[in-house]
């Protein structure tokens, strides 16, 4: 309460300043969002854009990642979105779903510098709802293996391991040899990316019915939490949480891990310049050989109510020419979403790239369901209870299907609705 | 009649912004936590549901609610007697004639209220490290085995009860302080004098006479460690296991991540009820006590 007497004058203050000092020279202002990094290193490519049209400038914004969410939303709720906004590519159909977003066909049409069949497939299906296009992928993540060569090719391996069933033989092998103190691989309770990615990898879907209930008691994602749990049951994955990941890595208390782009800069970075030949990266071995896996990533989406789409869609072509694509990727490490940016030498040649560079011509989506977040978030509690052994599999799937129906009540009484529509 | 009226206009203010900003939220709150609010509402407002009591009959049926509350009732029965224990322990030693240097650890037990939690939050991280922290280090010379203190899902709620009462205890024992100073000095002579010893002053003394100070500050800790959250929320995020999922979290959760803003309001409500009832059965037991 004393706190909000406080901030109010505050904020009043903040506005009255914020519009004396801004200069009203005529041209077109667009409000743009971004998250985290991205949202510092953005700014950097604002000058070239504002030179070339000059009629428009960019207020950027920047948002730490761990409230962008929250913020985005309660910025729709309160009518005071940007014009331009980065968002994560599982959001899409939230913001679909909440008409915050424009379709982007018609521009896309029009547009002499963005092709569609120049983008990885599975990174531009994230943002097609029922076949329209409500963001343009702005960077890509996948999730692939980053594991200790050194020590896999002591214990023999000279491929990194394809499958599972050879994967977890290799996870048994290192065990052996680093010792009942050591583990062989990471899987931290508090991301779900790696159960998520296991489930991934095989052909059913996660929901089915159209996204109208849980599919997680089918045999594939048994399969998946399965093993999940074996990898803790074998003392292959510790339970423990490592606080930093590179030092545990170089020590060899963990050897594999999965993980996406931005730990190429940080194990460059955090292991030390001797062990710097231990690492490498790998596709994620699958069920049966190499297969699909998460398709993640932002895109760059057009608020409903802007009232310059027009500049605002500049800006989102602008962001996404091959020339400035590359710029981004070589200030951010953030990897492109077009092929055509992938035969610069900088990326063609890096060979810690080369697993994510194949990947992503396999890479799915998620459900695109407005409630997927909360689905995967209870997917997330229910691995973790897996790995504590508080649950068995064949329960927590029956559990998990439950919660997940429980979730998607107001989505099926949408589609009902529509439908008698 | 006209002192009457000057009388309304003077706290009409006061009752004009009490009015708009806690009334007028509270009941708009009532009347949400009877529909299904969502993103699909806040997409159009036709897809709201009345749902009369449908969110907190569902509330009673989901499991996660029933762990919130046993999880925030662990935190406030352990967590309250443990902090009032701490605060009055430090304040009778400061108060103590023989303490030197007592404002220095004046300051040092009251700069933890002070500090930013997220900053110590980081510390308390570092310290409740299973294979480097300090605490496991110390409880090694007892020959104790490392404790996976924030990773183990019966460990992790005493470690933020630890927390929060480190936290904490510095600001109820600046209340207890000055209420030990208010006991008057002649009450200790003549005790001494009848032969009292130390602890009897303090059982027949110090107790009786600290007694409506102690209310207050369990009144106000209880509320407070009701309304847990920041603390499982830096430390943990309510893992390991949901072991540390408050209501409190769990309200957030539903309200601010997943945009139930329905089941929201009803959780919030539930809390308030509870907190009420606790309250007043504190204040009739105090009043038992006086009696």
């Amino acid at each position: 309460m004393m706190r909000l007497r406080l901030v109010l004058p505050l904020l009043a203050l903040c506005g009255l300043l914020a519009s004396c000092t801004r200069p009203d020279d005529g041209r077109v202002v667009v409000k743009f969002w971004a998250m985290g990094r991205e949202g510092e290193v953005v700014t950097q490519l604002m000058p070239e854009f504002e030179r070339t049209h000059p009629g428009i400038r960019v207020e950027v914004q920047q948002l730490p990642w761990t409230a962008a969410h929250q913020k985005l939303l309660t910025a729709f709720a309160g009518e005071a979105m940007p014009d331009v906004f980065q968002l994560g590519n599982t959001w899409v159909p939230e913001f679909h779903a909440l008409k915050a977003i424009i379709q982007l066909d018609a521009y896309l049409a029009q547009s002499a510098h963005i092709q569609r069949s120049d983008y990885f497939d599975g990174i531009w299906d994230t943002n097609v709802i029922d076949g329209k296009l409500y963001g343009l992928p702005w960077y890509v993540d996948t999730r692939v293996m980053f594991y200790n060569r050194k020590l896999l090719a002591q214990l023999g391996y000279r491929q990194p391991p394809t499958t599972w069933s050879e994967w977890m033989k290799a996870m048994e092998a290192v065990k052996r040899k680093v010792g009942p103190q050591n583990y062989a691989m990471l899987l931290p309770n508090e991301e779900y990316e790696t159960l998520l990615g296991l489930a991934l990898q095989q052909d059913e879907p996660l929901l089915r019915d159209g996204g109208r209930y849980g599919n997680f008691r089918s045999a594939f994602f048994r399969r998946a939490l399965q093993m999940y749990a074996d990898m803790f049951e074998r003392k292959l994955a510790p339970l423990e949480r490592v606080s930093n990941l590179y030092h545990e890595f170089s020590m060899r208390y963990i050897s594999f891990y999965f993980s996406g782009p931005w730990n190429i800069g940080e194990f460059r970075r955090r292991i030390p310049a001797a062990a710097q030949d231990t690492w490498m990266t790998a596709r994620l071995p699958g069920p049966n050989g190499y297969s699909s896996a998460i398709a993640g990533g932002s895109s760059l989406a057009i608020a409903s109510s802007s009232r310059h789409p027009k500049e605002a869609w500049q800006l989102v072509e602008y962001l996404s020419r091959t020339d400035v694509a590359d710029k981004f990727n070589e200030l951010t490490g953030d990897m492109p979403p077009r092929r055509s940016n992938w035969e610069v030498p900088r990326l063609a040649k890096d060979p810690y790239a080369r697993a994510f560079r194949e990947q992503l011509e396999y890479v799915k989506p998620v459900p695109k369901v407005p409630e997927w977040e909360n689905i995967v978030a209870a997917m997330r509690v229910m691995g973790e209870r897996v790995a504590h052994g508080t649950i068995s599999v064949d329960d927590a799937v029956v559990e998990l299907d439950a919660e997940v129906d429980r979730i998607l009540e107001k989505r099926r009484w949408m589609l009902d609705k529509e439908q008698r529509q | 009649m006209n002192r009457e009226r000057a009388a309304w206009f003077f706290v009409a203010p006061a009752l004009l912004a009490i009015g708009v900003f806690f009334f007028l939220p509270v009941g708009a709150a009532l009347i949400m936590s009877l529909t299904d609010f969502d993103i699909y509402a806040l997409a159009d407002i036709g897809n709201l549901r009345f749902v009369g009591l449908r969110n907190y009959i569902e509330l009673l049926q989901t499991p996660l609610f029933w762990r919130s509350l046993g999880n925030t009732f662990y935190f406030v029965v352990v967590g309250v007697p443990l902090s009032i224990a701490a605060s009055l322990g430090a304040a009778l030693l400061l108060n103590s004639r023989v303490t030197r240097l007592k404002g220095l650890f004046r300051t040092a037990y009251f700069a933890p209220v002070v500090t930013s939690l997220v900053a110590v939050a980081v510390i308390w991280r570092y310290l409740l490290h299973t294979r480097y922290g300090m605490l496991n280090y110390g409880l090694s010379f007892f020959g104790i085995d490392p404790i996976d203190w924030l990773n183990d899902p019966h460990w992790a709620m005493p470690a933020i009860i630890l927390f929060a009462v480190w936290k904490n205890f510095g600001y109820n024992m600046i209340i207890l302080l000055a209420g030990l100073q208010s006991i008057p000095q002649d009450l200790y002579e003549a005790a001494s004098i009848d032969g009292a010893g130390s602890w009897a002053q303090f059982r027949y003394v110090t107790w009786p006479m600290l007694g409506p100070t102690v209310l207050m500050v369990s009144i106000l800790s209880m509320s407070g460690y009701f309304q847990l959250f920041a603390e499982p929320y830096v430390m943990t995020q309510g893992g390991p296991v949901q072991s540390t999922v408050s209501v409190l979290y769990f309200m957030y959760e539903q309200g601010f991540k997943w945009w139930n803003l329905g089941v929201a309001s009803a959780v919030a409500f539930v809390l308030f009820a509870i907190m009420f009832a606790i309250t007043l059965l504190q204040l009739r037991f105090a009043k038992g006590g006086e009696a």
